[in-house]
């Protein structure tokens, strides 16, 4: 991945525009943040290959970026964005690292399933 | 001697950490070890120093990391059980159950190594253990292997008491860091400090680098 080169991601969601589009979002501060420190909620989410249709996707910030998204129904919000990139199969992928290079969290999107 | 060793984790590495240098004692005296790993750690947080991974790249990368940690290991039985990391307590317990049990009539284990369900931090190792298990209350009790449980709670010893195997793993410590250091992906930002520490004496690293600790499962409770 490479840090997020904002003009070139809105270029990229702007194209995924009405496209029907299957979407991983992902937050995590991992599975043993409670272990290490008792009084601290370790708190996140994923949810992978949801359908979803967007009518504006714009890409917010100066780094790490907000990727806020509104649907026909409802809204799609993503936070803490740093890097970026295109893969072989045309998925879009961003992903927010901490300083030690942990993903803190996950927003893709595909025009094809993610692999289950 | 144990006849055959069965060791069943969810994550690739979880064999690394708790268990290699038991693992190497057995297959450096020629026991056939079997590894059921369940996932292949899809999910991990830890993406190498520097990047090299991502969330669709990982589990590709895990799985050689994985193969390479059991080429060192000398495991030849490896068993990806095709599972996603997170899910093993959502997903359905009574297959999860069987398929353990068809191995374990397959392959007839005299030992097995896996986590202790309820002190093993992750929800996934706490899951892994409780379908273990499950499986083997299956057998008639004559027939049920021994289970060495690893836990690693906070706190743990006051309730289940203090690990009743203690496994001298001194002359596979070295061994032991290599195959830590094979899960790349995971283990890049703290392999040197890990060395580093073990040379200098530091005395917790020691005691992780040269024992092994488990609890034999009350499997009749
Ligand atoms: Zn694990």
């Amino acid at each position: 991945m490479k840090p997020i080169d904002p003009q070139m991601a809105q270029k990229t969601l702007s194209d995924l525009k009405g496209k029907q589009l299957y979407v991983h979002l992902e937050t995590t501060n991992g599975a043993y943040a409670s272990h290490r420190n008792q009084s601290f909620l370790s708190a996140g989410t994923f949810i992978r290959n949801v359908q979803l249709t967007f009518l504006n996707g714009t890409i917010k910030g100066h780094g790490p970026y907000r990727i806020g998204m509104e649907t026909e129904l409802g809204y799609v919000y993503a936070e803490g964005l740093t890097d970026w990139k295109i893969n072989k199969k045309g998925q879009v992928l961003f992903a927010g690292h901490d300083k030690d290079g942990k993903l803190a969290i996950a927003f893709q999107l595909s025009e094809t399933p993610f692999p289950k | 001697m144990e006849r055959h060793i069965l060791v069943v984790f969810p994550h690739p590495d979880d064999e690394a950490f708790g268990v290699a240098g038991t693992i190497l004692s057995y297959t450096s005296a020629g026991t056939p070890v079997t590894y059921i790993c369940l996932t292949l750690g899809e999910m991990g947080r830890n993406m190498g120093r520097p990047l090299f991974a991502d969330r669709e790249t990982l589990p590709e990368i895990r799985k050689k990391e994985l193969l390479e940690a059991c080429k060192l290991l000398g495991i030849k039985d490896l068993r990806p059980f095709g599972m996603r990391d997170k899910m093993i307590e959502f997903t359905d317990q009574q297959l999860l159950i069987q398929r353990l049990y068809n191995t374990i009539i397959e392959i007839k284990p005299s030992l097995i190594i896996t986590f202790y369900p309820g002190y093993a931090v992750h929800p996934d190792h706490d899951a892994t253990g409780a379908a273990v298990i499950q499986a083997v209350k299956r057998l008639p009790v004559e027939e049920q292997p021994v289970v060495h449980a690893v836990a690693f709670s906070e706190g743990c010893e006051a309730v289940i008491g203090e690990p009743d195997i203690i496994i001298d793993i001194k002359e596979f410590a070295d061994k032991k860091l290599k195959v830590i250091e094979a899960h790349q992906s995971q283990t890049a930002g703290m392999i040197e400090a890990m060395k580093e520490h073990y040379e200098n004496g530091d005395e917790e690293v020691k005691e992780r680098l040269t024992k092994e600790r488990f609890w034999t499962y009350p499997i009749e409770e």
